[in-house]
């Protein structure tokens, strides 16, 4: 599997450390309550098909979300967070 | 063929001039250059090569390749043997020493083939059933007696101690096979300058031309090999690998491939015996070519029946006669080309056995129409054929029965990624589908597409269309002339006859295990091969798997493509552990971090510890101490008395700056850090977003937008992921940067009341006790190196940390503790680190164990109430905040003389040592040569205010049970005097 | 039809033609009293606990593909009661002396071996730690030895004590701990249940969940709708997708787990061993072939097959830790769609939906579980209220954080179990 970094191209799947959904990045507020949290920290769509997850490309520090899909493994792009 | 087995004038692979000695079972015998083991044995004529899985019925070779399901040998290298080579496939070599498997005592008699006789007991699923009386027998009777019966070869016992490789390839196009599908898609691709990587199993390029020997183009097919080669080997951008096996697709357009790289010398010299490949490929042509699927048909497993097509292989490549008469069964047009290409060879052919009615009968060898192989004879070897036509039964003599019930294409590597291929009544056999492997295409036989002309025009093809998805050029090229008879095939797969007729040679499985297992509703082709283990052997069903599944659907009642195909997993053929786990051997498998101090480290005698991944010393033993407790002792107390050295360049640094660097760190750490005066320190907890503590450490201000975070040697990796991940996920437009300095630092602490008078010793600077107060850090210079100080203490004691650039740290280390020393002290290592900071109550990952909250800790003061910060939110959780939570508690034996262990569990004084009566555990022990007794940190439920209850500590593992009175986790001067002083 | 050594031998006599099915293929009826979703292991196990336990025998198990076609089929058999968290070892404790029952249970042999699990460790704080979980173990009632490496050396001879990155200090020895064959296990439950009157839909995948007024009412199916008033979850690796027919969101994200068996081989290693800083298992079947798997692949996938790097590094593991494998050939390598949760620990509880249940979760422990899991949600089902030594396995405590069960001491990222 190869996986493409905004710095660095593609690069082996090795060179990668993976995080979870892109839901991580959508950090509730403080105060959005035991549900929101709930939701962010735990709970999933999971899809069988295309996600967009998080990768951290280890040798050069970008995170990484990729568009992927969880069923054939086809990896369609990627782009840095900032 | 007079007498031997050689056949003059044939075998342009063996070189006569240059005879081979081999051992097998004990017996010499002798080869030449270029034979396989299978080649070789056959020469010397030898029948039985193998014993089989379950029956342990007597086989001989049945192929002329990997896929061989019966000539599997041990290969003796001295006190090293290698289990389950294929005879087919390991070259010949001088001295090469192999030994028949799976019989007992001896591959003529061998005492589990009483198995056979007691087949109608052992039939599909047998075990299922039975064995279950009683109990106890399970393990103690039943199960070593099958676990010796069952299994092939052995291992050594002993290390591997051979070389093995891994290395990556990059391509343009990655072509898999080198017959003459995947030889015309290498010219054309190389002819276009894209860069080619051609693998070929075999030992040389050709595929089945190197069998068949047609015509090409009006040559020879050796010639126009000879051609082909010439040109690919001129061409820069075409790497072609042979002995290299392509084993498995997977993502990505990544190709795992297996090369035997020394396997086949006598004296490999500093050659490895596999290297293991990951190439990488833009596009592939799997040009995998077919496998000859054999006949199910009763005493079809006799040591002289084989593939027919195999037959033509032994005698064109290796110039062997596998027998004197040969009877061929085959339901395809290609059973008779076998059978006309051995009598061209002068080999005799008794009959051609046909059951399509229509098939030819014009030929030099008697044809039998309609016909079938109902039986054999020959338990040592094949002399009789049966054979049921028309005009009745006949006796065939024979001692070679060639079997061809078709061809299927070599499509697993196609299915390596779920993909299911689609059947073809036009080959009564599994085609692939295009798309089954992105980027991968099936050209040639392994497409379904038989003669040797469709085979070179649909090479030619795949290679244009890689090329063209690739936007390269794709100059026309004209396959050359040959022969293109059409393949004539009529389904059949299993004669109907009484006797044991095999489909899994290497597994032992029937077709009456395949009929009793839908009768017993294991009918789904998973089901079936699960309950039969038909597949499930080292051939992985390459020789069975369609025949499985027609006798299938013909006891379901229903058609192959209804009945389905099973999944093919990679790798396509068995590979070592020792390729795919290359280089880890010993040492090898993770890297290894070595201090600035190690090499005096290790002159001093300490024993060294892992964390993570790191070496550090567990202690200095001095003369006259016998016991690591000695020595941690007299550190502890070398520290508490005058001073101590210690090396703690593991710890995690990260280097902070930016205007925004503060407010930065305020959403990392539970307090603020952009309060934090330049040249001041602070500790601090970083939460994981769940609420948990991830790590600790402290945070010094070294200027003005200038702040240096450290974390424990564990935790070092996660914590800049997860710096990473905060500031680009959340706070990308601050203006901040950082970067880990971990290895760019050497840094030592220094302990114990003697410790700044030791640091001035080498300070260009003195610094005092207000010059530098307590958690404050200064830029220092020693002998002009300039570096760091930072006054902190992990001990208790008063303490400094000196950093400088990682080139000073030898010399630092060797100063320092020579310091130490003139003033009373020394170097210390981890055991009395930990014993120090367990007497001070100060946590480290023993108690941040991913469990743990802030509030566990008795640290929830620490969490600012006046910001966010991650993991802030979820640590207020209801349930994180319970009374009824462990909490960290200190533990001191109620008798003095009594020892605590880390990982024992706590109960209330009265409770029974039960599951529903614990109350927590102990996560650091040790004793205190300062307090002069044993401590323990552990976390006790809602222990914050059990102070001073005896709680019972029952160690049931380790056989230890004391009373241990609860108190407040920090033993030894609380209010923190020494480290302030 | 009782199975016997004697009727081994009876119906080999008569030809082995008097075999009768295993289980029936029964067409699906328009409504039970109970429906599985899932014919794994956990489902089949569910099923027929239902009927024995509770005698709900009007009961359908209804499955996708073929029975015992999950992770039951794809795992690396290894039976153990070793967890020392609160709500996982009572649970386990009790699946293991299930296991202990099996055979007789359901007349069925799944070759469940006793050969002895041992976890080695390689410094002070793994011992300890390991010290804590045998301690666990052994309050539980369950049996652990704490070996130094002298006592792992004699058990196994044959690893690396010399040369390893990582020296061998001692292991946790659980002697009850062992393998089985696991699809037999799907069988023998299958077996067992049909006898009991359960039907078996095989080729039937459930399209949508029917839930009125907050209650369930039954399911839709390729094979048309069925009635009933209480239906249980059990699809580990679908998990999400089949609660989102009920217009559920689980704490779970799906991930591949790869294992291997190697050719077969002359008895080499006659325990179970867990490498844990290599993340590698290993143990050899009664078959000879050498059965080991390692960590996840780590990506979110359903495509139950996994990619090279987690393969070598298996195979670097292996080679570290006992080189005498190194000759060894990998056959075939396969991968489990797990479910991960957040705290590697599963869920067994009621759902917002009345007479809807559900379980999942396993992350990659679910074969030991099976049959603890479905004794625990065939008690749910009957009854409504979770079996005590499930109880902890409850849906809302990533909300509450009340009762987490994080052994690993990972934290909420599912793939960290």
């Amino acid at each position: 599997m190869r996986i493409p970094c905004p710095c660095c191209g593609w690069r082996d799947r090795r060179e990668f450390t993976y995080y979870g959904h892109e839901t991580f990045l959508h950090r509730p507020a403080p105060d959005a309550g035991a549900e929101a949290w709930d939701d962010y920290l735990h709970n999933r769509e999971n899809p069988a098909g295309p996600t967009r997850d998080l990768w951290y490309h280890d040798p050069c520090g970008s995170w990484v979300v990729v568009a992927r899909d969880t069923v054939t493994h086809a990896v369609a792009g990627g782009e840095g967070l900032a | 063929m007079s007498g031997g087995w050689r056949i003059p004038g044939r075998g342009a692979e063996i070189d006569r001039a240059r005879p081979l000695r081999f051992r097998f079972d004990g017996r010499d015998m002798e080869g030449f250059a270029g034979d396989t083991l299978a080649s070789a044995l056959m020469a010397a004529g030898v029948r039985v090569v193998g014993r089989s899985f379950k029956y342990h019925r007597p086989r001989g070779v049945m192929t002329a390749g990997a896929e061989e399901p019966n000539a599997l040998v041990e290969v003796i290298e001295g006190p090293q043997q290698t289990p389950n080579v294929r005879a087919t496939v390991q070259e010949l070599y001088g001295g090469l020493q192999a030994r028949s498997q799976n019989r007992w005592p001896g591959l003529s008699f061998d005492a589990l083939a009483v198995n056979d006789f007691l087949h109608p007991f052992l039939g599909a699923g047998f075990y299922y059933k039975t064995f279950m009386w009683p109990r106890q027998f399970w393990e103690r009777v039943y199960e070593p007696l099958i676990r010796r019966a069952a299994g092939l070869g052995s291992l050594s016992g002993r290390a591997d101690e051979g070389e093995y490789e891994k290395a990556y390839a990059f391509c343009d196009l990655l072509v898999i096979g080198a017959g003459p599908a995947g030889l015309m898609a290498a010219l054309r691709a190389g002819r276009a300058g894209a860069d080619v990587i051609l693998a070929e199993a075999d030992t040389q390029l050709g595929g089945r031309l190197l069998a068949d020997l047609p015509e090409i183009g009006g040559q020879g097919a050796r010639d126009w090999l000879a051609g082909v080669r010439a040109e690919l080997a001129a061409l820069p951008n075409v790497r072609v690998m042979t002995r290299t096996t392509v084993t498995g697709a997977h993502d990505g357009g990544t190709y795992g491939a297996l090369e035997r790289v020394g396997l086949h010398l006598a004296d490999p010299g500093d050659l490895p015996r596999e290297c293991f490949w990951r190439i990488v490929a833009k596009r592939a042509v799997m040009a995998t070519g077919a496998l000859e699927r054999p006949i199910a048909h009763p005493g079809n497993d006799r040591p002289g029946v084989m593939l027919a097509g195999a037959i033509p292989a032994y005698v064109n490549r290796w110039g062997v006669a596998p027998g004197r008469r040969v009877v061929i069964f085959g339901n395809n047009d290609s059973a008779l080309s076998a059978a006309r290409a051995l009598t061209a060879a002068g080999i005799e052919v008794a009959a051609c056995v046909d059951p399509r009615p229509e098939a030819a009968v014009l030929e030099e060898f008697p044809v039998y129409r309609a016909a079938q192989v109902v039986g054999t004879r020959g338990r040592m070897g094949l002399h009789t054929v049966q054979v049921r036509h028309a005009g009745g039964l006949s006796e065939v003599q024979a001692d070679v029965l060639g079997l061809s019930g078709g061809w299927n294409p070599t499509l697993h590597l196609a299915c390596h990624m779920n993909g299911r291929p689609q059947w073809d009544d036009r080959i009564a056999g599994f085609v692939p589908r295009e798309g089954m492997v992105r980027g991968l295409t099936a050209a040639g036989a392994a497409a379904g597409r038989f003669s040797t002309s469709q085979c070179l025009d649909d090479g030619a093809r795949a290679a244009g269309e890689a090329l063209a998805a690739m936007d390269m050029a794709a100059p026309e090229v004209t396959p050359p002339a040959a022969e293109d008879a059409p393949y004539g095939i009529a389904p059949f797969w299993a004669v109907d006859a009484r006797g044991r007729a095999w489909l899994d040679f290497a597994n032992d499985v029937t077709t009456k295990d395949v009929a009793q297992a839908a009768l017993e509703g294991f009918a789904s082709v998973e089901h079936m091969k699960r309950y039969t283990t038909q597949g499930m052997a080292p051939d992985q069903g390459k020789n069975s798997n369609t025949a499985a599944l027609a006798v299938l659907a013909d006891a379901t009642g229903q058609s192959i493509p209804e009945t389905g195909t099973t999944t093919f997993r990679p790798p396509f053929v068995p590979v070592s552990i020792a390729a795919l786990g290359a280089g880890a051997r010993g040492k090898g498998f993770a890297p290894e971090r070595r201090l600035t101090s190690d090499a005096q480290t290790r002159a001093m005698g300490a024993p060294m510890i892992e964390a993570g991944l790191w070496y550090r010393p567990s202690y200095f033993p001095r003369a006259g101490e016998t016991t690591w407790r000695e020595s941690c002792d007299r550190e502890v107390t070398m520290v508490r008395g005058a001073v101590g050295v210690c090396d703690v360049s593991t710890l995690g640094k990260i280097d902070v700056q930016g205007p925004d660097a503060g407010r930065y760190l305020d959403f990392l750490y539970t307090g603020r850090m952009s309060s934090l005066k330049p040249g001041r320190i602070r500790y601090g907890l970083m939460l994981r977003e769940d609420g948990h503590v991830m790590d600790d450490g402290t945070c010094a201000r070294l200027g003005e937008g200038h702040f240096l975070v450290t974390t424990t040697t564990a935790a070092a990796g996660q914590v800049m992921r997860h710096m990473d991940f905060v500031q680009q996920g959340f706070c990308a437009d601050w203006a901040l940067r950082f970067a880990s300095v971990t290895e760019h630092w050497a840094q030592f602490a220094l302990a114990g009341p003697k410790a700044r008078d030791l640091l001035n010793t080498l300070l260009d600077q003195p610094v005092s006790a207000e010059s530098l107060p307590f958690m404050a850090c200064q830029p220092v210079s020693m002998a002009g190196v300039r570096g760091r100080l930072f006054r902190i203490s992990f001990s208790g004691a008063l303490g400094y940390e000196v950093a400088v650039p990682a080139r000073y740290g030898a010399a630092l280390f060797a100063r320092l503790v020579e310091g130490a020393e003139a003033l009373g002290g020394g170097a210390y290592g981890m055991e009395a680190l930990n014993v120090m900071r367990i007497e001070k109550g100060f946590i480290t990952h023993a108690e941040i164990d991913g469990r743990v909250t802030a509030f566990d800790l008795g640290m929830q003061r620490m969490v600012s109430a006046a910001k966010d910060c991650i993991g802030k939110p979820a640590s207020e959780r209801p349930g994180l905040m319970e009374d009824g939570r462990g909490q960290l508690v200190g533990l001191r034996p109620v008798d003095p003389s009594d020892a605590i262990d880390a990982g024992a569990p706590l109960y209330t004084a009265e409770a029974p040592a039960r599951a529903a009566s614990w109350q927590g555990h102990v996560t650091s022990a040790g004793y205190s040569p300062t307090l002069q007794g044993w401590l323990a940190l552990g976390f006790l439920a809602g222990g914050r205010a059990r102070h001073g209850e005896v709680v019972r500590i029952h160690d049931a593992l380790r056989g230890r049970k004391l009373m241990a009175r609860v108190c407040d986790p920090v033993f030894l001067d609380p209010e923190g005097r020494a480290m302030r002083g | 039809m009782r199975y016997s050594g004697l009727r081994v031998l009876a119906e080999g006599l008569r030809g082995n033609r008097g075999w009768r099915p295993a289980w029936r293929k029964p067409a699906p009826r328009p409504g039970y009293d109970a429906i599985i979703i899932g014919g794994g292991g956990h489902g089949l196990a569910t099923a027929y606990y239902l009927a024995r336990n509770h005698g709900l025998t009007n009961v359908a198990v209804l499955e996708k593909g073929w029975l015992g076609g999950g992770n039951i089929g794809r795992n690396t058999t290894i039976v153990r009661a070793n967890y020392f968290l609160p709500g996982n070892s009572e649970f386990y404790s009790f699946s293991l002396k299930l296991w202990e029952g099996m055979e007789r249970e359901l007349n069925y042999n799944v070759m469940h071996s006793q050969r002895g699990l041992i976890n080695l460790f390689h410094s002070d704080g793994q011992r300890d730690a390991f010290a804590r979980r045998g301690n666990m173990m052994r309050a539980q009632g369950d049996d652990a030895v704490l070996l130094d490496r002298e006592g792992v050396r004699r058990m196994l001879p044959r690893l690396d004590y010399e040369q390893a990155r990582f020296p061998i200090y001692g292991g946790l020895y659980h002697p009850r701990g062992g393998t089985a064959r696991h699809d037999a296990v799907a069988w023998g439950y299958a077996r067992a249940a049909d006898a009991r009157g359960v039907d078996l839909i095989e080729n039937c995948e459930v399209t949508g969940i029917d839930i009125r007024d907050g209650r369930v009412k039954g399911v839709q199916t390729t094979r048309g709708a069925i009635w009933a008033p209480k239906v249980g979850i059990v699809v580990a690796g679908r998990s999400s997708q089949v609660a989102a027919m009920a217009g559920m969101r689980l704490p779970i994200e799906s991930h591949v787990l790869q294992a291997f068996v190697t050719e077969g081989l002359k008895p080499a290693l006659d325990h179970v061993v867990s490498f844990g800083m290599g993340h590698f298992y290993i143990s050899q079947s009664d078959k000879g072939g050498l059965v080991f798997g390692g960590d996840l692949d780590f990506y979110a996938s359903y495509a139950a097959r996994g990619n090279l790097p987690m393969v070598e590094h298996v195979m670097e593991a292996g080679m570290t830790l006992m080189p005498m494998i190194g000759r060894a050939k990998v056959l075939r390598s396969w991968g489990g769609i797990m479910d991960m949760s957040p705290d590697g620990s599963p869920v067994i509880d009621r759902t917002g939906v009345e007479g809807l249940y559900v379980n999942c979760g396993w992350n990659y422990g679910g074969f030991k579980a099976v049959p603890a899991s479905g004794w625990s949600m065939a008690h749910l089902m009957a009854t409504g209220q979770p079996w005590h030594d499930a109880a902890h396995f409850r849906l809302d405590r990533f909300r509450t954080g009340r009762g987490l069960m994080d052994e690993e001491g990972t934290g909420a990222q599912h793939n960290l179990h």
